[in-house]
């Protein structure tokens, strides 16, 4: 139920897409103070929650190991899954963040026959990395519509993702790899038992809404096309804050634009965070040098303990019986003296 | 335990999880901390109750207790925060806990048993939750989902197994361990526990042996390694001025298999001559406060500080245990430290600087012992264990939490001839727990013990099988504690035996008369020529 209500939720924001475009007074609205309104709250809720990781504290350091510590000299210690720098750590969560090291350790288990298996399993960490990777690529693609002239690592961008000349217009390799990893991400979601299981309406709804992203992006360069001088001159009026509405601007394109400022206006309030998460995560970004350098914690309050003294003083009979040394002599016997 | 052996199989849930209530029973689950515990520790609620009552007894005001007590927690550690906000349930850990593998139990998944958690922050401390409530994946907290939260975070060892998995580092241990420290806070607690936690308060150790019975088990372990070995055996306990104090877990000196560990000790340490004693206030380097709350954890530690200032040792070795090196690792400097009246550990045997404990200044015995190993300061005849086809298990938490995986490899190596490890995937930093730590290791949970154990049993079978493995060798007072009854169950004739426990059968010591390995069974170099006499008969007996 949480993937149809999800899709509901976005078939409506299609909707209010097409029908908001059609007329020029909603379309003025939707083009011009809903982009404003999201990239305001993108950046305020990206800002805000990333200073309120950064502001709590990290009592303990509690690096996960996931490899051989340094300790002995010819011991061959694990620089980047076991990091004992702080650079060692800065590679571990740069590998994290670029390649996705922790999922690449996936595995599945298997029961046969009471027999259980642990077989390697890479189909996740390809589509998750298959789609970040090439959603970035489109994203920086995008960057030709909001500056111009176009930087040059832009058009390189552009050249190096249609190599293959597929197609007129050329058939972007992004696009091809974006919609199929998130097509996988999805089915996998609704058709995994287990991961059907831990689904939440947030989860299905932000791939629904990356989906309607994509699929209304490509639309609009290989099907229902758009006048591309039309877009841009839009996308840089809103950049260069002189936003002007042109009657050119296609119901997609609308749909695209609303999309993307749900999405936008989504993020700091969702799992999407992670996107900020993943640098902060105590158990990736420090060293494991814990006996060699000290880790202080700021709120370290003094606790009630049992000391020695309590200690002898309570088994004061049993310690003399085992011929154990006192701290504290009998006092018996230092008042006979 | 039925006769039959438990079915573990996958199953495919239905539904939402959250309209599904665990089955509190008999055999899976802990029973409550007694109220003289929770009393002589000064914790909240002390109170008769079991998790099986309709009524646990909370306090009226429980709701307010937990939320307030989460929101402490969200502001003090950026793990909590961050593991509440960044999970985007992919799944990635969710086949990799051992509870979960041995029990099907979909909430054994660690994601949903971030989940329980997750949903009353979700409802109660964020924006979209406190509007969208179920639709934003929140739910209201209420006395089921304590009893919820009861019984999984007390199915949890925090081994920290799926944190290796996930993408972010989201680790379920830490989430665990807030979740009992928030159970803590309205006295939903376990005796497995906390009664050892309150005897390690009074006495120094879990078992709560007092020093008498602390001195008559060490002299006990010597008596016994002068018969073995025929070289007289000294253990100095509580001596002031000795350079080094040796820690170890209780169970080292008053449990078996752990106390063959304990004479590979002492026998290293009259080998080499150390300047060292043991202590009886100090006398457990374990650590059940981990397994209830921070400040618990802080409590039973500060004695081994404390103690070192007191005797004026230079520094201290650690011995063989799995939690406890948790907390020696990753907390006990900051939490107890600084060290700054102790020296930089320096082998007085090599000569070698251990830097890397040039902070807490306490070292684990097997990175002692391997470099006496590498430095050729002791003599070995491997051969003495060649009746023993040896396997190794990481335990969880020198492995992912610390990275300790070579040198007791390198130790079993030097001291056994026939060494396999387990399958890949199931050792080093990807080891599957024994199923029975962070205190979950009592008879009442058996069952529950037996099914989250069975990843790793089912890893010994494998290489029983294929190599005739029949000893398990590990490094942790757990282990050795709650291995044998599993092994018993899924794959019986493998034993349980400590690193040291090896390196002692191999341990060829000056002017020594060996005859046994340390189990007092005849050395196997015996068993190939047998002896003429009363010696060679029992041999070809046994």
């Amino acid at each position: 139920m949480n993937a149809v209500y999800a899709l509901l939720a976005v078939a409506a924001l299609i909707c209010a897409g097409i029908l908001a475009g059609a007329s020029t007074a909603t379309g003025a609205l939707l083009g011009i103070a809903v982009p404003y309104a999201a990239c305001a709250i993108l950046l305020g809720g990206i800002c805000a929650r990333i200073w309120r990781w950064a502001a709590t504290p990290v009592p303990f350091r509690i690096p996960t190991t996931c490899g051989q510590q340094k300790s002995l000299s010819w011991i061959k210690a694990a620089t980047f899954d076991n990091p004992s720098t702080g650079a060692g750590a800065a590679m571990r969560v740069a590998l994290e963040v670029l390649l996705f090291r922790s999922l690449f350790r996936n595995t599945r288990s298997k029961i046969v026959e009471g027999k259980a298996s642990f077989g390697e399993s890479k189909y996740l960490w390809l589509g998750a990395l298959g789609f970040h990777w090439s959603l970035l690529l489109i994203l920086l693609r995008h960057v030709r519509l909001l500056v111009e002239p176009v930087p040059a690592f832009v058009l390189v961008l552009q050249r190096v993702d249609g190599f293959f000349q597929v197609g007129h217009p050329v058939v972007y390799a992004s696009d091809v790899i974006l919609l199929a990893a998130l097509s996988y991400l999805l089915l996998r979601r609704m058709r995994e038992p287990l991961v059907r299981y831990i689904s939440l309406f947030t989860d299905y709804f932000a791939l629904f809404l990356l989906l309607g992203i994509a699929v209304s992006g490509v639309l609009m360069r290989h099907a229902a096309r758009v006048d591309v001088a039309a877009v841009k001159q839009f996308a840089l009026g809103l950049a260069t804050f002189h936003p002007v509405i042109s009657q050119a601007l296609s119901p997609v394109f609308m749909v695209h634009l609303l999309l993307v400022s749900t999405l936008a206006a989504y993020f700091p309030f969702s799992k999407l965070m992670h996107m900020g998460g993943v640098f902060l995560s105590p158990t990736r970004n420090l060293a494991n040098n814990n006996r060699g350098e000290r880790h202080v914690n700021p709120w370290n309050y003094p606790v009630k303990t049992h000391t020695y003294q309590e200690w002898e003083e309570e088994f004061r009979e049993k310690i003399i019986t085992a011929g154990l040394p006192l701290e504290v002599e009998d006092v018996r016997k230092t008042t006979a003296d | 335990m039925s006769e039959k052996l438990l079915q573990i199989e996958e199953k495919s849930p239905q539904g939402d999880w959250r309209d599904t209530r665990p089955e509190l029973r008999k055999g899976v689950i802990c029973y409550s901390a007694l109220p003289k515990n929770l009393n002589y520790l000064g914790l909240p609620n002390p109170r008769e109750w079991q998790p099986f009552d309709a009524d646990w007894k909370l306090p009226p005001n429980w709701k307010q207790i937990i939320l307030d007590g989460m929101k402490e927690r969200l502001d003090k550690y950026r793990s909590f925060r961050l593991f509440m906000d960044i999970c985007v349930r992919c799944g990635a850990c969710a086949d990799k806990c051992h509870f979960y593998i041995g029990s099907g139990d979909p909430k054994n998944m660690p994601v949903l048993r971030a989940e329980l958690i997750r949903s009353i922050y979700r409802r109660y401390f964020t924006l979209t939750g406190r509007i969208f409530g179920a639709l934003a994946g929140g739910r209201e907290l209420t006395e089921d989902v304590i009893k919820e939260w009861f019984y999984y975070f007390y199915q949890c060892t925090e081994c920290r197994r799926c944190s290796v998995y996930c993408p972010y580092g989201i680790d379920t241990a830490e989430i665990t361990m807030i979740g009992r420290e928030l159970l803590n806070l309205i006295g939903c607690n376990i005796n497995w526990v906390l009664e050892p936690a309150a005897n390690c308060f009074r006495t120094g150790n879990h078992l709560g042996i007092q020093p008498h019975g602390f001195k008559d088990s060490l002299d006990f372990a010597a008596e016994e390694l002068q018969e073995i070995t025929g070289v007289p055996i000294e253990v100095p306990i509580n001596r002031k001025g000795a350079e080094i104090l040796f820690i170890m877990p209780s169970a080292d000196y008053f449990g078996t298999p752990h106390y063959y560990t304990l004479l590979g000790y002492l026998m290293i340490f009259k080998e080499i001559g150390l300047d060292y004693t043991v202590s009886a206030f100090a006398s457990e380097g374990g650590n059940f406060g981990l397994f209830s709350s921070h400040e618990l954890m802080k409590r039973l530690n500060a004695k081994v500080y404390d103690e070192a200032k007191r005797l004026g040792v230079k520094w201290i070795i650690g011995g063989e245990c799995g939690h406890m090196w948790r907390v020696l690792h990753q907390y006990m400097d900051t939490m107890n430290g600084p060290a700054d009246f102790l020296e930089v550990p320096v082998s007085p045997i090599t000569g070698t600087r251990f830097d890397h404990a040039k902070s807490t200044k306490m070292l684990h015995i097997a990175e002692f012992t391997a470099d006496l190993l590498h430095h050729g300061k002791l003599k070995l005849d491997p051969s003495r264990n060649d009746n023993w086809k040896v396997t190794y298990h990481d335990s969880c938490n020198p492995a992912r939490a610390m990275g300790l995986l070579e040198e007791p490899r390198y130790i079993i190596r030097k001291s056994c001839n026939h060494f396999y490890e387990m399958p890949e995937n199931t050792i080093r930093e990807q080891t599957f727990c024994c199923g029975s730590g962070s205190g979950l290791g009592t008879d009442e949970n058996l069952e529950m013990r037996m099914r989250g154990g069975f990843p790793r049993a089912n890893a010994v079978k494998y290489v029983k099988e294929k190599h005739g493995v029949n000893v398990l060798a590990c490094m942790c007072a757990i282990d050795k504690a709650t291995l044998p009854p599993l092994l018993e169950y899924w794959v019986p004739g493998v034993e349980v035996a400590g690193i040291h426990e090896l390196l002692g059968n191999a341990l060829v010591m000056q002017g020594e008369t060996r005859t046994t390995d340390l189990r007092g069974e005849p050395l196997p170099a015996q068993e190939v020529i047998p002896t003429v006499g009363d010696g060679g008969a029992e041999v070809a007996h046994a």
